[in-house]
């Protein structure tokens, strides 16, 4: 599904991210891990073309989409939920989810994905007139993934999707993340919460100062000693 | 007569015209953080392009109602062409520059347009034919012509028709969007450019509604007519909170009434010391009370910190 070869991300002359290589099959779940500055997030926004590449070659079903036009992407089934969340604050929750359906011209369909997206989230639906500014961190969250959900994507990044939210909200949305990919998603899951992250993925990359150090299969890298003193604090 | 009432009437007319305009600086604002100070300059456009049709056709034995929108179906697509042309060639390549930059560019079109429109009509006034029907109507002691009536009413239309726009549909959606941010915008597939060249569009067509206007509320148009009016337009988009839809329409009328009372009233209140052609100055006092006492505007929510 995603063949990421040699990608390299600079801010000026600094490299965030140096020539990393990892690849995401259909259907799974994969967890890039890493601490703080690692460039995870680098990685991701050059995913999602935020950020030009400096260099390296990315395939999404055996296109080329590193030098497509942001707005092209979703069109190519990939949708990011950004780090921060990134909802629309002024406007509505129905809104926002319509944003997130904004290429799909199947009005009929498009009603009944946020028939979906609000089983998934009932306490969206109970604010669905309400601005998104005026929503917690947390609902926002599930709101950002909804909106993604929206756009029918093969392909969901998610950029630190726990961060800053209450350890019963991370629950919530981790279950939401969880139950889409058992529906068949596949998803590229950025965490700094590595424990989470692994025990949601099949396999794993982790990350240290723009490289990927490591790889391999969720289960072993939880057992792996380097990640249990790393990023398990153990 | 009663002169009060006559000028609020006079103020609704001219604050309905203000209000066209700035809704044209305000979406533009609203989208990138761009005072668009070309803006006045696309209503004289609209003015001229409409006047010289209009005379065109004025001998022509149409019914004057029936040349005016064909003045306005020419002027229409001119401004929307120049407003579209502004915005590739004077702002779209400057995104990523300093504000001040495309500020500069701003005032830089402003002066071409002027000198363009200058080189093809010359520096004359030009006279609006007497082509539309004048019949006049008494309200309380006030008269208010059918030339008001229909600049308030259309004014009103179009205002509601961008609201709806902006509101209620998928363009609109998108437009609100890539104002709050638009790299998220583009995520959802949003093609901002596009975005942003039909909120120059949008706006240069109100414009060119407002230039048939000014020139026939006034009888006349000028190369130079568009700057007074651009900053006046600007002040009520200001005052009403810039980036606000409902501020530019709230600000346009008060500016309008403002500017007609006091112009109304100053000869009295300074026993004949200033008269009515002080008018210009009350939206530029408006303006500095605004800057100073509530930058943010009457309907802004926080200041806005962008140049």
């Amino acid at each position: 599904m995603l063949e990421v070869t040699g990608l390299r991300v600079a801010y000026g002359g600094i490299q965030a991210v140096r020539g990393i290589t990892f690849h995401v099959e259909a259907g799974e779940t994969v967890a890039l891990i890493g601490a703080n500055g690692a460039g995870k997030t680098s990685t991701l926004k050059a995913l999602a073309r935020l950020l030009d590449a400096a260099g390296g070659s990315v395939r999404c079903g055996g296109r080329e989409i590193s030098a497509l036009p942001p707005h092209e992407l979703i069109a190519q089934g990939i949708a990011l939920v950004p780090e921060g969340r990134g909802v629309f604050p002024r406007m509505t929750i129905v809104e926002n989810l319509l944003m997130g359906a904004y290429r799909r011209h199947d009005a009929a369909a498009v009603k009944a994905d946020i028939a979906r997206m609000f089983g998934y989230f009932p306490r969206l639906e109970e604010r669905a007139q309400q601005l998104a500014g005026t929503l917690s961190g947390g609902e926002q969250q599930m709101l950002a993934i909804g909106r993604a959900l929206m756009g029918r994507p093969k392909l969901l990044l998610l950029d630190e999707p726990s961060m800053g939210l209450a350890p019963l909200m991370v629950q919530k949305i981790f279950e939401v993340i969880r139950s889409v990919a058992a529906d068949g998603m596949t998803v590229l899951l950025v965490e700094q919460n590595a424990r989470l992250a692994l025990e949601s993925s099949r396999r794993g990359y982790v990350m240290e100062s723009g490289e990927i150090t490591l790889t391999g299969d969720a289960a072993d890298l939880l057992a792996n000693p380097r990640v249990r003193a790393a990023y398990l604090g153990e | 007569m009663d002169i009060l009432l006559q000028q609020i009437i006079n103020g609704l007319v001219l604050g309905s015209i203000y209000a066209l305009v700035a809704l044209g600086y305000t979406m533009v604002y609203g989208i990138m953080g761009l005072i668009n100070f070309a803006h006045g300059e696309v209503v004289m456009i609209g003015a001229l392009v409409a006047l010289a049709v209009i005379r065109l056709l004025a001998d022509s034995g149409l019914p004057g109602v029936v040349v005016a929108l064909v003045g306005l179906g020419a002027a229409a697509p001119v401004c929307m062409a120049v407003g579209f042309t502004i915005e590739r060639v004077a702002y779209r390549p400057l995104r990523r520059a300093p504000r001040l930059a495309p500020l500069i560019t701003a005032i830089g079109v402003s002066i071409v347009l002027q000198n363009l429109a200058m080189l093809i009509w010359g520096r004359n006034y030009h006279a609006f034919p007497p082509i539309l029907p004048t019949s006049q109507h008494e309200v309380f002691g006030a008269t208010i012509t059918s030339l008001q009536v229909a600049i308030v009413l259309i004014a009103a239309l179009m205002m509601g028709g961008l609201m709806l726009l902006v509101q209620r549909t998928r363009l609109g959606r998108a437009m609100r969007a890539t104002a709050e941010n638009p790299a998220i915008a583009q995520l959802m597939g949003v093609d901002i450019n596009r975005i942003i060249s039909l909120t120059f569009v949008i706006g240069s067509a109100l414009a060119a509604v407002a230039g048939l206007m000014v020139s026939a509320n006034y009888s006349i148009a000028h190369y130079y007519m568009g700057f007074i009016l651009g900053l006046k337009a600007f002040t009520a988009a200001v005052l009403g909170g810039i980036g606000k839809l409902g501020g530019a329409m709230l600000g346009g009328i008060l500016l309008g009434l403002i500017e007609s009372l006091g112009a109304g009233y100053i000869g009295d209140l300074t026993g004949g010391f200033l008269g009515s052609h002080y008018q210009d100055v009350f939206a530029f006092f408006v303006l500095i009370c605004v800057l100073v006492f509530r930058p943010s505007g009457l309907v802004g929510e926080k200041a806005a910190e962008r140049a």
